[in-house]
């Protein structure tokens, strides 16, 4: 042994991915913890729980499982965590192992399964779901539908019904380009960038990758649409169903290998985002790792790309001044690391003031399809949300990731909050016109 | 005195609890035992019969009164961050999580002090009272998760404790349950008759469950200066530490780290420090701003005057948050370089800081350990590291024969046992090389005339048998 006084030798970091110490830290950052109290539902129990059930100490029980199925998976731990224990790959390796067990509440897993069929079915029927959803909304039956929901929000139909409709005005937007489109840049080319479409984000937000491909195209990117993306494999993922999430990331390796050279993959939303930088996580065998890293370094928060880019040129100043809070959306933040830049880029926009909002990496409570998974833990995470918001005086709450944007959309409805809800981009956009 | 409750009894407890309580909010599940096992330290480890979680002071003398009517042992837990498994439910008691308590339910700004529910976090009693120009002056290192309660019960401390004082200087009057469930109010300002609210603070959970705090709170100093200087060797910076306090100045905190914790901050943080550090001394003066740059500059001389490599002075607010964040993640960050650590907590004369440091890295080395030192070095109060990996059953063992000897070590340099983490179940079998039979004698005559059953937190703090209690399913143990 050496002695750390006397000698110069370098302190050796530990090999293998650090363990939790037990410092608890991560306590007060997690939103679960803060709303439920038990230590079972905070970080620092639930890798207890993990580690015990690797080891064998601990049969999975019905409590266990469900403690871990009640995590948001928004990470905030990670970022508190001093040892750097990577909380999220844990959970998903642990959730992966009980994919199939039958002590899971059906319900939820059934809930889960659904909604990932419906945003990742094929296009056509996306159409098809879209437009059925502008006709429910024209004769009125979304309203219908939401006065139900706004009684049942803690149900699982209650809380699909309520974000279903929160996205009604984001469906009725432009749709979003078809892949295989190319966008040229105005004025000179400074780089060739690839979008990623997704599965929700592509079926409800298509005014979203109009304004991305809007202001990128501005900015001098050329913006290809390549054909044959598709999910990420988030909500899987994180649903611990390992091989569904597989599936979905071979396909996009593919799809971006064909697509050509490009400077960037820019994704406009979080979860998806995050998904494919770690892409490599899904992966044991070193020729998909390696193909998984180099799409995975190449991934750009759109925003964070904007910001690079420099200030929009002419953008136009707003009638009057725009107060704006920005959420962090978790899987920006925690995830990625990316919180400046979209500030930066609001911040610069005439007439934009930028209100800062208490507490703003804080899950609202949507973590991907939580929100209707877990829909009365999701409601108890989203009330703290929308107390620290109410307490601020604005026009638009902004946030980069459509899990969060439905969430907030559909919480500030019910609570009769007249603010809006906004993509970043979208309010950059909305200066380009 | 000692309960000895049978499996019937917790049960019968338990059913008890959860009629009147709901299941939602009594447990004996398997896994969530689990977790409920340990605390901050991860050394020890012992599962309860049950978690409940009151909601109210009401529900907390009827948690307790029902263990009493069973002779059932309860421990109160608040956020679980203790070093010296104070927290822990041995024999099979009941764990009382105070989480859900954690409410300011008044502040009184004209007379300076807030009344707080147990399980409210140290750091949230502050952020709650900053816009009147206030604070909650202790600030353990977990102040941002460590509950007010658990603070009373180990009496803690922080870096600021060498100018500030401990809790107990910051505690005017507790609410706390008796074993017999009786509430009762202690303390209290300018109160006559024997002062309770001092003799409860520190004393680990043994004398009941306090489920209100009136704590102190302080005008925010009116400026800050802080400090981080980097020394060659330990020696030199021991006495810069001593040099600083013989000079007259009153540092509000006065920390020390050595090069293994360094090595763990630049990997968790990203903090750069001069090539060579052995030692980073962090310095912080506070109090009105006249004078102050003054204060700091000296003690920067003081600093360069023995040897100092750098001197950097926090520039603003953000680079002081920073340093602090590292300072007090510091123990976190060291799962970059081990598995696990355990945390010493002696206290010896400041001038004997460089013998100290010496004869602990002598006890590692004759154990096989790698130390980290981490310390307030201000008030003389050490914490060693040790690090281990929880695996290995044997280091394990020599985790605690070299923990027991630096202890010793403390007490031969005229030092003391702890600073602020308590005795637990950790340092009991110590109290006895530290005090005579009869200081001993009274501390149990005062235990046994307020838990006369013997069943809040046993087996913590004093001295007992030789018995050798089973602590979990890890197979760890401790002689109790």
């Amino acid at each position: 042994m050496t002695d750390p006084m006397t000698t110069d030798a370098p302190i050796p970091l530990l090999a293998t991915a650090p363990e939790c110490v037990h410092c608890g830290f991560c306590l007060p950052a997690c939103p679960t913890y803060d709303v439920l109290g038990t230590e079972m539902d905070s970080p620092r129990g639930r890798l207890a729980l993990m580690s015990a059930l690797e080891s064998g100490d601990l049969a999975p029980t019905r409590a266990a499982v469900g403690h871990l199925d009640a995590c948001l998976g928004c990470r905030a731990c990670e970022t508190a965590c001093p040892s750097g224990v990577p909380y999220g790959e844990r959970l998903e390796a642990t959730r992966a192992t009980l994919h199939d067990s039958p002590l899971r509440d059906r319900r939820a897993a059934q809930a889960s399964r659904w909604i990932r069929a419906a945003v990742t079915a094929p296009a056509w029927m996306q159409r098809l779901g879209a437009g059925g959803q502008r006709v429910l909304r024209a004769v009125g039956v979304d309203r219908l539908a939401e006065r139900w929901a706004a009684r049942h929000p803690d149900t699982h139909l209650g809380a699909a019904l309520s974000l279903w409709s929160a996205g009604s005005h984001w469906a009725a937007q432009r749709p979003s380009p078809a892949p295989g489109t190319t966008f040229a840049p105005s004025g000179p080319r400074r780089m060739r960038v690839a979008l990623h479409l997704g599965c929700m984000q592509r079926w409800m937000f298509g005014g979203v990758h109009r304004d991305t491909i809007d202001v990128l195209t501005a900015l001098g990117c050329e913006v290809v649409v390549p054909v044959g993306q598709g999910c990420c494999g988030a909500l899987a993922a994180h649903e611990g169903a390992a091989d569904e999430a597989r599936g979905w990331m071979r396909h996009n390796l593919d799809a971006y290998e064909r697509a050509g050279p490009f400077d960037a993959l820019v994704v406009n939303a979080a979860g998806c985002g995050s998904s494919l930088a770690d892409a490599a996580r899904l992966f044991d065998d070193d020729a998909t790792r390696e193909r998984a890293v180099a799409l995975g370094s190449r991934v750009r928060d759109v925003l964070d790309l904007v910001a690079e880019l420099g200030p929009l040129p002419h953008a136009r100043w707003t009638h009057r001044t725009q107060r704006v809070a920005y959420h962090d959306a978790c899987h920006l933040a925690h995830a990625q690391g990316v919180r400046a830049a979209p500030r930066r880029v609001l911040e610069g926009l005439p007439g934009l003031e930028l209100v800062a909002l208490a507490e703003a990496d804080r899950c609202c409570g949507s973590a991907g399809i939580y929100n209707v998974t877990q829909p009365a833990t999701a409601l108890a995470v989203l009330e703290g949300k929308l107390e620290r918001l109410a307490a601020l005086d604005i026009d638009v709450v902004a946030a980069g990731n459509p899990g969060c944007l439905l969430q907030l959309e559909a919480g500030a409805r019910r609570a009769g909050h007249t603010w809006r809800l906004a993509h970043p981009i979208e309010l950059v956009a909305g200066r380009l016109r | 005195m000692e309960s000895m409750s049978t499996t019937h009894d917790r049960s019968a407890v338990l059913a008890a609890l959860t009629a009147r309580l709901g299941a939602e909010r009594v447990t004996s599940d398997v896994a969530d035992l689990l977790v409920y096992a340990s605390d901050g330290s991860t050394l020890h480890d012992a599962t309860p019969a049950g978690v409940v979680f009151p909601e109210s002071t009401a529900e907390v003398v009827d948690i307790v009164t029902t263990c009493a009517a069973h002779g059932v042992p309860f421990v109160a837990r608040g956020s679980g961050t203790g070093l010296s498994g104070g927290a822990m439910a041995l024999d099979g008691g009941i764990v009382v999580a105070l989480n859900r308590l954690r409410r300011i339910l008044d502040v009184d700004v004209p007379n300076r002090c807030a009344r707080v529910q147990p399980g409210v976090a140290n750091l949230a009693i502050s952020r709650a009272v900053e816009h009147h120009g206030l604070h909650y002056a202790p600030d353990p290192s977990s102040q941002a998760v460590c509950s007010i309660g658990g603070n009373v019960a180990h009496n803690s401390g922080g870096p600021h404790t060498l100018k500030n004082g401990v809790t107990v200087n910051h505690v005017l009057g507790l609410q706390i349950v008796l074993s017999d469930g009786t509430l009762v109010d202690v303390g209290g300002p300018e109160r006559p008759g024997y002062d309770l609210a001092a003799l409860i603070t520190g004393s680990e959970g043994t004398f009941g469950i306090v489920t209100e705090v009136t704590v102190k709170l302080s005008p925010l100093p009116e400026g800050v200066r802080t400090a981080i200087a980097a020394f060659a060797t330990i020696d030199d910076a021991s006495h810069a530490v001593t040099s600083v306090i013989a000079g007259g100045l009153m540092p509000a905190a006065l920390e020390m780290l050595d090069r293994v914790v360094v090595a763990a901050l630049e990997a968790a943080f990203g903090l750069t420090f001069p090539p060579g550090a052995a030692a980073l001394l962090l310095l912080e003066c506070d109090g009105p701003e006249d004078g102050l740059d003054d204060e700091i500059s000296r003690a920067v001389d003081i600093c360069r005057e023995h040897g100092a490599l750098e001197v950097r002075l926090a520039r603003d607010d953000n680079e002081r948050a920073a340093l602090w964040t590292a300072r007090k993640k510091a123990f976190g960050a060291l799962g970059r370089i081990a598995r696990n650590y355990c945390t010493q907590d002696g206290v010896i004369p400041r001038t004997k800081l460089p013998e100290m440091l010496r004869r602990v890295g002598e006890i590692a080395d004759r154990h096989r350990l790698r130390v980290a030192n981490v310390f307030h070095a201000g008030d003389g109060n050490l914490h060693p590291c040790i690090l281990f990996d929880d695996r290995d059953a044997d280091e394990r063992a020599r985790v605690v024969s070299a923990g027991r000897e630096i202890l010793d070590v403390c007490l031969e340099l005229g030092g003391s046992l702890s600073g602020e983490h308590g005795i637990g179940i950790e340092k009991r079998e110590a109290m006895a090389r530290m005090f005579a039979e009869d200081d001993l004698a009274v501390m149990r005559a005062l235990r046994e005339a307020l838990d006369p059953l013997g069943l809040c937190n046993p087996h913590k703090v004093l001295p007992g048998g030789s018995r050798c209690v089973e602590l979990g399913p890890g197979g760890k143990q401790v002689h109790a």
